[in-house]
């Protein structure tokens, strides 16, 4: 009776936070790299549960980010030494995702507050971590955006504002381009629905993104049989150039 | 049709790769040489990882030497001494060029180091072959002139004689030994077979007849860079064999296109060209270093 009773009053609180609920899924549930991958198209898609009317106070936006496994990176200038140029100085950044798409139903400096943004390390700047990384040069603000610029101009940094379509604030639809130079492991999808600047809910799930077949077996391969690896490389390269000497011999007559 | 290359994990054309080492085969068949250090820095170009454009390289250089030596076992045109004596060098060499650069890739200066050896080697050669070629033409206009007889030099006062029977040759093991050990150094750096270094070295240097000169550098860049590649494969893990075979197939049969093309033209003209080449991609790879780059910024992934 006593934890009935606690339960309705919890539920009475926990309502006005989840008014709002996104329930979605992928077209995808892995993404496999073949020997032909040239990149992946996955669509993103789902709708708003709702027990009450739509609240009028702010419209409804929705975020999806997909990002993929982190690592730390080692960020390198160029300076001009004795004529040539040169890497000198040098910038760990902890962690930053080997891929990271934004796409949202506006611009998000319209539509998510600042203190939001870092809670939720949502937009890309925040989603890269660099306090406290090592490094002998004052100026790392400028390595960090090195990153973000270098990664964006090779498609692995996507920032697609007012992409993601939402029809009657309740269902959406978008859609995130894989290119074809991905880093294996496990991507992370979040959708946030966001009102007046607030998060009020948030879905995340995982697509599993691996080699398969040749591409995998030969990845493995090199990385834990190396020296079986390499007499194999080379087993192949023996043959190609005794069968190709002995083939355009016969081809001469 | 795009491609997906398993160890430099990134997509490209297959047909690229295929015309690519179709080139690279035209040009090593017509103007004999391994092709190794034009087919790296097309390879850069593409946007192939250096690490793995270097292991690759020398995996592929293993293929075409073995293709070329073959016919050169049969016409007895190899010095297996002299071959063994040079190839103890380069394993030697091989050794000291990876463990320079793993060391290197760590301090984030593999680039620079490739590429300088790339523009100080292509140029100095290109140069040279320009000169020496150019000089040839205008001998030939001018008929009756003699060529100079090899010299007596430093070579022939060193210690630990050996007898070379196919070549000819009475001298130290101490020269070609160190003929080895720089080719060598230089294979594991640049991923070439180094043979466009040997040729020359052991012409000038050693004083072997040019008949045997093509087969024995074959013969030995055969074992250095098959060892380059084992090195590269267990301490790197830059080895790429789709790469390979692709470059490969493509290879192999524009050598025996470039091959019939460099019967129809003249020896000289071809070096002419040769020449012009190796200073043509050595020009490029110096603009690289001296011009001031579009993006000053570089990713590496760390604790590597």
């Amino acid at each position: 009776m006593m934890l009935a009773r606690l339960f309705a009053l919890y539920l009475l609180a926990a309502l006005p936070l989840h008014a709002e609920e996104v329930v979605a899924g992928l077209s995808q549930a892995r993404v496999s790299i073949t020997a032909n991958f040239a990149g992946s198209e996955i669509l993103v898609f789902g709708a708003v549960k709702r027990e009450a009317p739509i609240p009028e106070d702010a419209p409804l936006d929705v975020i999806i980010t997909v990002a993929g496994p982190s690592d730390a990176v080692i960020v390198r200038r160029k300076a001009r030494r004795f004529g040539i140029w040169v890497n000198t100085d040098a910038v760990e950044i902890d962690t930053a995702p080997s891929f990271y798409a934004v796409s949202s139903t506006a611009p998000l400096v319209d539509i998510l507050s600042d203190t939001e943004d870092l809670r939720h390390k949502i937009s890309i700047p925040r989603a890269i971590r660099a306090i406290g990384n090592a490094g002998t040069v004052d100026d790392t603000e400028e390595f960090n955006k090195a990153l973000m610029r270098i990664r964006t101009r090779s498609g692995l940094y996507q920032l697609h504002p007012g992409t993601i379509e939402l029809t009657e604030e309740t269902l959406f639809r978008g859609g995130v381009a894989l290119p074809s130079n991905l880093t294996v492991g496990d991507y992370t999808t979040r959708i946030f629905l966001v009102r007046g600047g607030e998060v009020i809910d948030a879905y995340e799930t995982t697509l599993p993104v691996n080699k398969v077949g040749l591409e995998r077996w030969i990845y493995t391969l090199a990385h834990e049989k190396p020296l079986i690896y390499g007499i194999l490389s080379l087993i192949i390269a023996i043959v190609a150039g005794w069968g190709a000497s002995t083939v355009f011999r016969y081809i001469r007559g | 049709m795009q491609i997906y290359l398993p160890i430099a994990e990134i997509s490209v054309n297959a047909f690229l790769l295929l015309g690519l080492g179709g080139l690279v085969g035209i040009l090593s068949g017509m103007f004999g040489v391994g092709g190794g250090f034009l087919m790296t820095p097309f390879l850069f170009f593409i946007g192939i990882p250096p690490a793995v454009a270097v292991a690759t390289g020398a995996n592929q250089i293993v293929a075409s030497s073995i293709s070329g030596v073959i016919a050169h076992f049969r016409r007895k045109t190899v010095d297996l001494k002299m071959g063994s004596v040079l190839l103890a060098g380069g394993l030697v060499g091989a050794a000291l060029g990876v463990l320079l650069f793993n060391y290197l890739k760590q301090m984030g200066q593999v680039e620079l180091l490739v590429q300088l050896f790339y523009v100080v080697f292509l140029g100095v050669i290109g140069a040279l072959m320009f000169v020496e070629s150019l000089n040839a033409i205008r001998r030939m206009s001018r008929p009756g002139t003699v060529r100079k007889r090899r010299q007596h030099n430093w070579v022939h006062s060193l210690p630990f004689k050996m007898k070379f029977r196919t070549s000819g040759l009475y001298i130290s093991a101490i020269p070609p030994l160190l003929v080895g050990l720089a080719v060598g150094i230089l294979a594991a750096i640049m991923g070439v077979g180094g043979g466009f270094i040997m040729v020359p070295a052991m012409i000038y240097m050693l004083g072997m007849p040019t008949k045997v000169v093509v087969g024995t550098s074959l013969y030995q860049i055969i074992f250095v860079t098959a060892f380059t590649t084992l090195l590269h494969a267990t301490t790197n893990y830059t080895v790429d064999m789709v790469l390979a075979v692709f470059l490969l197939v493509g290879g192999v049969v524009g050598a025996q296109i470039g091959t019939r093309i460099g019967v129809r033209m003249k020896a000289e003209q071809l070096r002419v060209l040769l020449a012009l080449m190796v200073l043509g991609v050595c020009g490029k790879l110096a603009l690289d270093l001296l011009l001031m780059p579009s993006e000053l910024y570089s990713l590496a992934a760390a604790g590597q």
